[in-house]
């Protein structure tokens, strides 16, 4: 089965509720930890995990996952190194990979794609790498059967999202709201943007960037969304907590119960 | 309507790679620019606020007794003499007025030195904006009176404490933001760097400095320069320096990167100098400093201007089509050439062409006829280089 294939079967096993989709900074605090976490993830009730590869300079990131890449780095993290967790975790559900495009420039992007297909990635997500540059990392993708998730904003213009919608695989990565990732504040209203995306694509939409309660991610389900990204919160448990295992995977299953 | 001159791309450098979110914005900022450029009430009012606010143009000096150390003429481009002592304030207000076309009128912007933020402090104050400046933390210490000055004219300094908190931490930080309040505020990006279309704006934003000189030479010395030099850190002075001469095969075009504690050591921040493999930095690709996994590497320079470890895209193709030559100088040497030039020609420099100074003044060559961009002036500089020059 391609990458594409098992991210749609599990959207669809997920039948009418939203599928939960957290997201773990590879490597962080540890690699060994970093695993136990994603491992905690599953069994508190991910369908799918967003595995972060650490970057010196994420754009796109707020302090906490600024820190936590830092922190990873500091560690001794690499990308093959994160490349073992996605291996493990990949017998478990399937696992998208998110990283900046220099971590794919740097490798070149063909062999990049091909050695995270064989670590068993499903999808890639580039934060920093719009439709404009997207051509070459997209097609090494659908050779390796990578499926190649793009983004879509609240500031995207309708002709945008029309040309984004149609690129999507796997799923199209909805940011909820023009900003960095972090949590925010409990009055977001996601449907808005959810409608618009949908609008234009006929890939799974998934929500993502500040939903950060259960409160929030029920709401963004109730929006529509398709799957709903955990990120920030989560990280922050890992860097808080004596025992991130069980603390996060905890906290997936509330996130979990509330999608239920 | 024309985007011809609007570049995303210098052979295979330049680029867009930028969150989604800010693509629209990034569409919006060429189409204004497309438009401004080539609106006259645009044009009359640069041109106004640069000649009568600025002082532009600037005078070319012929330094006498740097030209008899150096043993040929040298002419100094004297945009230390611009209002806020840097040419940042070309490319400042150039953008605070396509903001204003934009119904913009929150500005964010990064600086180093502190000179772009000052420049961009100052544009705002004139046209009253609100302006936000990020800059290091390290920054902010070695350049305090830039900070004060920036607080003055009514900015919001945020000191940025990640990473080794200089120019790239700051430009990261003006991004997030930028990313963030989109909707009602511009970035004014202080250098040639950043996604498409800022490399090709602030370059055309600058060119008034190579634009003036070569005029100015020519009707001093009846001929083109040999050689026209400029230090590089994102490379904004020396794109301006360098493009009006770039179609005159003869000139030769030097750009002088910080070599910091020199080459080998690996404390630097001469992107264009090493070579390598290019990557992406700040939304384009470009030479930069990176590791073999693609994280970026701290740079380093006495120079806070120079302490960068990308470049502006347009500077690797100028190195890589070989019409330009980047080469390195040191810190020591650069304090050398800081003191030198006080001495000799009555001119404080700042640290950042004090590098480019250097390079006239001690490496051999056969030309006979240097054109130094002095980009700015070195009173920001002062405590530090007293410092370190052990004289406070």
């Amino acid at each position: 089965m391609n990458g594409a294939d098992r991210i749609a079967a599990a959207f669809s096993s997920c039948e009418r509720r939203a599928a939960l989709m957290p997201y773990l900074m590879g490597g962080f605090p540890d690699l060994a930890i970093s695993l136990a976490i994603a491992n905690g993830y599953v069994d508190g009730g991910a369908d799918l995990i967003e595995l972060g590869v650490p970057f010196s300079d994420p754009l796109a990131d707020g302090p906490v996952i600024q820190n936590a890449g830092s922190a990873a780095l500091a560690a001794g993290a690499t990308l093959d190194g994160v490349l073992t967790v996605a291996s493990e975790i990949s017998a478990r559900v399937p696992v998208v990979l998110m990283c900046y495009s220099n971590a794919v420039l740097a490798r070149e992007t063909e062999r990049f794609v091909s050695d995270i297909a064989a670590a068993g990635v499903s999808g890639l997500i580039v934060p920093d790498l719009p439709l404009e540059e997207a051509p070459a990392t997209a097609e090494s993708c659908a050779s390796a059967g990578v499926a190649f998730v793009p983004l879509a904003a609240p500031t995207s213009t309708d002709e945008r999202l029309a040309q984004i919608g149609a690129a999507a695989q796997g799923f199209l990565y909805t940011v909820a709201v023009a900003g960095t990732t972090g949590e925010r504040g409990d009055d977001s209203d996601y449907g808005e943007v959810i409608a618009r995306v949908r609008a234009h694509t006929s890939a799974p939409v998934a929500l993502g960037f500040g939903i950060s309660t259960p409160q929030q991610a029920s709401d963004a389900a109730d929006a529509g969304a398709d799957g709903v990204i955990i990120g920030s919160r989560l990280v922050r448990e890992a860097a808080q907590s004596d025992d991130p295992a069980s603390a996060c995977a905890s906290l997936v299953e509330q996130f979990a119960q509330a999608l239920r | 309507m024309s985007n011809a001159g609007v570049e995303h791309r210098f052979g295979p450098y330049g680029g867009q790679y930028v969150p989604e979110t800010l693509m629209p914005a990034l569409a919006e900022l060429e189409a204004a620019w497309v438009s401004a450029r080539a609106d006259q009430g645009y044009q009359t009012e640069l041109a106004r606020l640069l000649r009568d606010y600025a002082g532009r143009p600037t005078p070319l000096y012929l330094a006498e007794r740097l030209s008899a150390v150096a043993g040929r003429t040298i002419y100094l481009k004297r945009e230390d003499l611009l209002h806020t002592g840097a040419h940042k304030i070309n490319n400042a207000l150039g953008q605070a007025l396509l903001a204003l076309r934009m119904g913009k009128r929150r500005i964010i912007a990064e600086t180093g030195a502190g000179q772009h933020g000052v420049a961009s402090a100052t544009a705002c104050a004139l046209l009253d904006l609100e302006c936000v400046v990020y800059m290091g933390a390290e920054d902010i210490r070695r350049q305090a009176p830039n900070v004060q000055r920036m607080e003055l004219l009514g900015a919001t300094v945020v000191a940025v404490e990640v990473g080794a908190r200089t120019l790239k931490e700051a430009v990261s930080e003006a991004i997030r933001d930028w990313v963030t309040n989109v909707a009602d505020s511009h970035y004014i990006i202080g250098s040639a760097v950043g996604p498409a279309p800022y490399p090709a704006i602030v370059r055309d934003l600058q060119r008034c400095i190579g634009d003036e000189a070569r005029e100015q030479i020519l009707e001093r010395e009846g001929r083109l320069p040999r050689r026209v030099i400029a230090c590089v850190g994102g490379g904004s002075n020396a794109i301006g320096a360098f493009t009006a001469f770039v179609g005159d095969d003869d000139v030769e075009l030097i750009g002088v990167e910080a070599a910091g504690e020199g080459i080998e050591s690996g404390r630097h921040g001469a992107p264009l100098t090493v070579g390598g493999r290019p990557g992406v930095l700040h939304g384009s690709l470009s030479a930069l400093l990176q590791d073999d996994e693609g994280q970026i590497a701290e740079a380093h320079s006495i120079s806070a201007g120079l302490d960068y470890p990308g470049s502006g895209p347009e500077h690797a193709w100028l190195r890589d089509s070989g019409r330009a030559t980047y080469v390195a100088v040191t810190d020591s040497e650069a304090l050398a050439a800081f003191e030198r030039t006080a001495q000799l020609e009555g001119i404080i420099p700042a640290l950042e062409p004090a590098h480019a100074i250097h390079f006239a003044l001690n490496v051999p060559s056969d030309s006979e006829l240097d054109l130094i961009c002095l980009s700015g002036r070195g009173d920001k500089d002062l405590a530090e280089v007293l410092k370190l020059l052990g004289r406070s």
